[in-house]
């Protein structure tokens, strides 16, 4: 495939584009290198023509091999069924480059992240405030994600600015970081004016634990191990991520049969995050009676799960190459327990719609608009109950296209809407599941001795939150140089600020619910 | 309602679905667990979560302990809304910095007297964070821990059972 398709987009809008050199390295990738001053217009082109937003924004330290600090852009075009990556060179004195995120919103936090991981000022962003290094813990100047960095070192703390609302009767409710459910820590800030919200300011980064840092010098398979442990809700897809990028890089092709069992486990995750979040809008609501339903649900499909590959949560499947355990999976047993859980499903959904209060409480409620979500750039379930059709699963389909894998829309974007859309798409698991079984091979085994190469590449899989994205680049003794984690979490967290804006104070478990965001997949 | 009612006519008691030697299982533990707190807490123990940088599997775990399925709620253990309330703090995660103050400060606000349960490899000693920039590895290098829970994430089964034994002890 060539991308003059791609070039000649970016001429259209930019016509003093070109390109220092392109690479085609894999089928689902194009790489352009370009010129500093060319950067910003050559992102607002293709942001433009695809369209997509930032889909990742991100920096490497290569001052010891080149002197020079690298930034790339990454964007989807789903027509194409690729990655765009836009990379430029910034020298390593006063490293600093022209903010794109005036023009394109979505690159926003990325760049605030760059600034406070590498010390690379986004010129012109007006709001540089730290995400994960909190000021009061960690004093500025600190650039954990350079090469040269050993530890904090101590310095001047400060105190983080709030977002402030100002006016008669605006009163602020600050909330967290410890809350009262069994949930992770975040704080929010919300300026009420009578009984709606109107402004929510969000202050996460509280379980920041240096995970990119980790990655580096490691093997592909310890750091697996790691992959894992970044969202313990989504092991499985972070992990498959992880393995898809490390895959490409070493040129490992996969079995079908490893292909079928990891797009079974997928499901299953999918699956079991669903059913939870329903049970725990309902439990938002005081429907405990739902939500012990719902809980039932989810112990059965976390019960399979140990009983296809011994680990609940999906942990220590994963290699790179293959699976390690399910492929002595019985389709009687587990047909008969699928059949189980979907009948109680059924149930579970008709409990939910026949509750008069339930439907009310969520009908629009937390209502994020199309518009606004594109801006943003929300992806994965949220962006689709607003009307972006978006999932990897349909544009990058792999074996999902064997069995007419259907994308699943809503248009209202309130939590029923996303309420509505995760009722579906946990029927279309189910189905999928079923699929992907019936095609599995028992007798075909998957071996692999991977030999690992150098390079860099882009793993991606659609988990259920919507799309893991894995950056990786490994050097020539197979040790990773950098891991670039995109948690879904990441951008959509933005959303659910928006979201409840004109709600009341009561219906925001109900919205963050419906959004179920990682706190650990957010803050890395 | 008639709906609801019909439902739990016809689903009876969920303990009775899980195969029968983990039930068993459950109900020896959870017998002499619930007179140990009978003895010790005067019926019921109380117990304050807080997450310090965990991936979340722990907590997914520790609410799975309150499912219908195993319901710890049954012996008299509860989670509670606020420190205040609690003979227990139970802490996971390897103990990022940015949470260290909030921990400190909602352990000080429980009243004595109180311990400290860490759940989790992370908690117990930074499990695969410990050699991180940004986290102190483990709850015991900053707060007094009495008993830690291993396992990644432990299952429901193992918290139950872990409770039980530091109980007994005591």
């Amino acid at each position: 495939m060539d991308c003059t398709e791609i070039i000649s987009g970016i001429k259209n809008k930019f016509p003093g584009f070109s390109a220092l050199s392109v690479s085609e390295e894999f089928t689902d990738e194009v790489c352009l290198k370009v010129a500093p001053e060319n950067f910003k217009e050559a992102c607002f082109a293709l942001h433009k023509t695809l369209p997509s937003p930032v889909m990742m924004l991100f920096a490497e330290d290569e001052r010891r091999e080149s002197n020079k600090f690298v930034v790339h852009c990454v964007f989807v075009s789903f027509k194409r069924s690729q990655w765009v990556r836009l990379s430029m060179d910034i020298p390593k004195d006063n490293p600093a480059f022209d903010s794109i995120a005036k023009n394109i919103y979505s690159a926003n936090l990325f760049e605030r992240e760059i600034w406070e991981m590498f010390g690379i000022e986004p010129k012109g962003n007006p709001d540089l405030r730290h995400l994960s290094l909190h000021d009061e813990v960690c004093p500025a100047g600190n650039y954990p994600l350079r090469k040269d960095f050993k530890k904090i070192e101590n310095g001047n703390l400060s105190e983080y600015k709030f977002g402030r609302v100002e006016g008669d009767g605006i009163f602020e409710v600050p909330v967290g970081p410890v809350h009262a459910g069994i949930i992770g820590p975040g704080h929010f800030r919300f300026s009420v004016a009578g009984e709606p919200i109107i402004n929510l300011e969000l202050r996460l980064g509280f379980t920041h634990r240096g995970v990119e840092k980790l990655f580096e010098g490691k093997t592909c398979l310890e750091a697996i191990k790691i992959a894992e442990r970044v969202s313990g809700d989504s092991s499985f897809a972070h992990s498959l991520a992880f393995a898809n990028a490390a895959e490409k890089i070493s040129n490992i092709t996969i079995s079908k049969q490893t292909a079928y069992l990891r797009a079974i486990f997928l499901e299953l995750e999918r699956m079991y995050n669903h059913v939870n979040d329903m049970g725990g809008i309902a439990l938002d609501v005081s429907f405990s009676f739902a939500s012990a339903y719902a809980s039932i649900i989810k112990e059965a499909i976390l019960q399979l799960n140990e009983l296809l590959t011994a680990s609940r949560y999906l942990k220590g499947v994963n290699t790179i190459g293959g699976v390690s355990s399910g492929t002595g999976i019985k389709k009687e047993i587990f047909f008969d327990s699928l059949n189980k859980i979907e009948n109680d499903f059924c149930e579970f959904e008709k409990i939910l719609s026949s509750s008069v209060s339930f439907m009310d409480r969520v009908d629009t409620t937390g209502v994020l608009r199309r518009k606004t979500a594109e801006d943003l750039g929300i992806v994965g379930f949220a962006g689709r109950a607003s009307g972006i059709p978006t999932d990897l699963r349909k544009y990058f389909p792999g074996v999902y296209k064997e069995a007419k894998f259907k994308m699943i829309l809503q248009e209202s974007g309130d939590v029923l809407a996303r309420l509505r859309l995760r009722i579906e798409e946990f029927k279309e698991s189910v189905r999928l599941i079923r699929e992907f079984t019936e095609k599995l091979n028992q007798n075909e085994e998957a071996v692999v001795n991977p030999q690992y190469k150098e390079g860099c590449a882009l793993g991606y899989v659609e988990a259920w939150r919507g799309p893991v994205l894995y950056w990786l680049k490994t050097g020539s003794n197979g040790l990773i140089q950098r891991c670039k984690i995109v948690d879904p979490s990441f951008r959509n967290w933005q959303g659910l600020s928006y979201a409840v804006l004109g709600n009341i104070i009561p219906d925001f478990p109900l919205c963050n619910k419906s959004f179920d965001l990682s706190y650990s997949g957010n803050d890395l | 309602m008639i709906n609801i009612l019909k439902n739990r006519a016809l689903k009876g008691i969920v303990t009775k679905h899980i195969s029968l030697d983990k039930a068993k299982e459950i109900e020896i533990t959870g017998s002499e667990l619930s007179s140990l707190i009978k003895q010790k807490f005067n019926r019921s123990l109380n117990i304050r979560e807080v997450d310090t940088g965990s991936c979340g599997a722990c907590e997914s775990e520790i609410i799975a302990a309150n499912n219908p399925i195993y319901d710890l709620q049954r012996f008299g253990i509860n989670f509670v809304a606020s420190p205040r309330h609690a003979d227990a703090l139970m802490v996971t995660g390897p103990v990022s910095k940015n949470m260290l103050i909030a921990l400190k400060k909602t352990y000080e606000a429980m009243p004595e007297p109180k311990f400290i349960i860490s759940v989790g490899d992370c908690a117990s000693d930074g499990g695969v964070f410990k050699d991180s920039y940004y986290v102190e590895g483990g709850v015991k290098k900053v707060l007094p821990v009495i008993l830690s829970i291993p396992g990644c994430p432990p299952s429901p089964l193992t918290i139950i059972k872990s409770l039980l034994a530091f109980l007994k002890e005591k």
